[in-house]
């Protein structure tokens, strides 16, 4: 009996540690939330959707920034997603058990977790640095390149969560390999490559380092690809930086915008995987 | 004492088939035919290569690195082995039915029409005549009819069953290959699926791997056993269980081993 009220101690003690460090974590990413919170709703109205960034000491939005987010990161992520999608699908099924896709898994984990500010200088160096000026092209690769090794990740996981008996059974009716990826394969697939999608677009969102070396930024309304583009991250950036006080407010609302988004594309992500079928 | 009857077409005829994992030998020099629109039944205790047989003969195998087959399977009088063999004709050809149910994350409709679409360009109606026949002949028809449109998966465990024997069937194969078709089945749902069988053997040649002594003499008209990777014993079906020449078959049908 003794030995079990020693045990029972211990786990209640455990337990508790686990609880503490949980609040612990928790309780600054709800002190981070309540402080964007409320300073963002603050300095949200219905200016920051119509005007473009003012200067100092003038009213203004958030307009160039918001567009120019939207073009980018839609653009790296048309441009990033159908790469990683093939890339994943061959180390999926084609190439499931070559020493390529061994290769590519290795390659594709490092440059997941590589600091985005590498791949900012790498598009530099390629791009800006050769055509002479920063441009939202830049940003848009830039951000393509960040897209990549997350999309290939979930493709392949989620690819290879496909039970082998339904690529059996596509197979054994006659169906060509392309088919019983294409219709069968990712079908069942489905809403974890969207998933992947998803999440990639909200980590993608928020990137302010790849965007300072390629896109950089931009007072005016502009969509012209060729040229600097705003951003949202990049003009947080300028703008919390500065000792300018309703730059700053921009800089919260600006914020709170990404925010929400990221937060309404990981809902989403959430919810298309949790509707997935059972096996 | 009924012996073979050495005039019935053999449909495919096996011979001195090796099969290997890897460095692992899992058939040894197997010979036997599959007489046409007959039910052979392969048992065996596990591990015995029963299911690898059946995946060579629609050379399943080849989706795996490292798995190969040496010798001979003649269809029709040609051998599939054959480096130049088109596989996807081959299982065109070869349907296989397998130990678990496979709908695919389709509607049931489009289950059956999938696999036709691909080897035939026919109209609206005449699809739905097909979905309709080969749901006819899989005995699913009644339980389906009004509600096509539901996913595969919506369907019970027997259902499914016999929606993949159906989508099988619907390609109008030769030869139908059960992979333990109903191991997961209840006992109801198994004997719809022995019927099934019983009716299907007019139109196809029917291997069926099977771990129910029982089923195999209810559903073969020749019955191989296996044992290690070997044939021990092929012969019909009927005397196989009464008077068996083997003693290890005879062991393995009384229970006494395996």
């Amino acid at each position: 009996m003794a030995l079990y009220d020693k045990r029972r101690r211990a786990n209640a003690m455990y337990l508790g540690l686990c609880y503490a460090s949980t609040l612990f974590g928790l309780s600054w990413l709800v002190i981070i939330l309540l402080e964007l919170l409320m300073q963002g709703f603050g300095a949200l109205s219905l200016s920051i959707f119509t005007q473009t960034t003012p200067p100092p000491g003038s009213t203004g939005g958030l307009l160039n920034a918001i567009v120019g987010s939207l073009i980018i990161t839609a653009l790296g992520v048309a441009v990033g997603a159908p790469l990683g999608l093939l890339a994943g699908t061959y180390m999926a099924e084609y190439g499931r058990f070559t020493k390529l896709t061994f290769v590519v898994r290795f390659i594709n984990d490092i440059l997941l977790s590589a600091p985005s500010i590498i791949v900012g200088l790498f598009i530099y160096e390629v791009m800006v640095a050769r055509v002479g000026h920063f441009s939202g092209y830049a940003g848009t690769f830039a951000l393509a390149v960040i897209v990549v090794p997350v999309v290939v990740r979930t493709t392949e996981d989620m690819l290879r969560l496909v039970p082998d008996p339904l690529r059996e059974a596509a197979s054994a009716l006659g169906l060509p390999r392309s088919h019983v990826i294409g219709k069968v394969a990712y079908r069942a697939a489905r809403t974890g490559l969207i998933t992947g999608v998803l999440l990639a677009i909200a980590r993608v969102s928020g990137e302010t380092a790849p965007l300072l070396f390629t896109a950089l930024n931009n007072q005016f309304f502009s969509t012209d690809l060729n040229a600097p583009m705003a951003s949202l991250p990049a003009i947080i950036f300028q703008f919390a930086l500065s000792p300018y006080k309703d730059w700053q407010r921009l800089a919260w609302a600006g914020a709170l915008i990404i925010t929400l988004a990221v937060l309404a594309l990981s809902v989403m992500a959430r919810a298309l995987g949790a509707q997935r079928t059972p096996k | 004492m009924t012996a073979i009857d050495t005039n019935l077409p053999q449909k495919v005829s096996v011979r001195g088939l090796n099969f290997f994992y890897g460095e692992v030998q899992a058939l040894k020099n197997v010979s036997l035919p599959l007489f046409a629109k007959r039910v052979t039944s392969f048992i065996g205790p596990s591990g015995c290569g029963k299911s690898t047989l059946l995946r060579v003969l629609n050379r399943m195998y080849d989706l795996y690195p490292n798995q190969r087959a040496e010798g001979e399977v003649m269809l029709d009088g040609e051998n599939i082995l054959r480096p130049g063999q088109d596989l996807n004709l081959l299982r065109a050809r070869v349907g296989m039915v397998f130990q678990r149910p496979t709908p695919f994350p389709m509607s049931i409709y489009d289950n059956i029409a999938f696999g036709v679409r691909l080897y035939e360009r026919i109209g609206k109606s005449e699809l739905d005549d097909r979905v309709e026949a080969a749901l006819e002949s899989a005995a699913l028809w009644p339980e389906v009819k009004d509600n096509l449109k539901a996913s595969g998966l919506s369907l019970s465990g027997g259902q499914q069953q016999r929606l993949c024997i159906a989508r099988t069937v619907a390609i109008q194969p030769e030869i139908i290959l059960l992979d333990e078709p109903c191991s997961a089945l209840d006992p109801i749902s198994t004997a719809k699926i022995e019927e099934l069988i019983d009716e299907l053997k007019e139109n196809y040649t029917i291997a069926i791997v099977t771990h129910n002594m029982q089923q195999a003499a209810r559903v073969s008209d020749y019955t191989a056993f296996m044992y290690i990777g070997e044939l021990v014993e092929f012969g019909v079906t009927a005397q196989m269980f009464t008077s068996p020449t083997n003693k290890q078959t005879q062991n393995y049908i009384t229970g006494r081993f395996g």
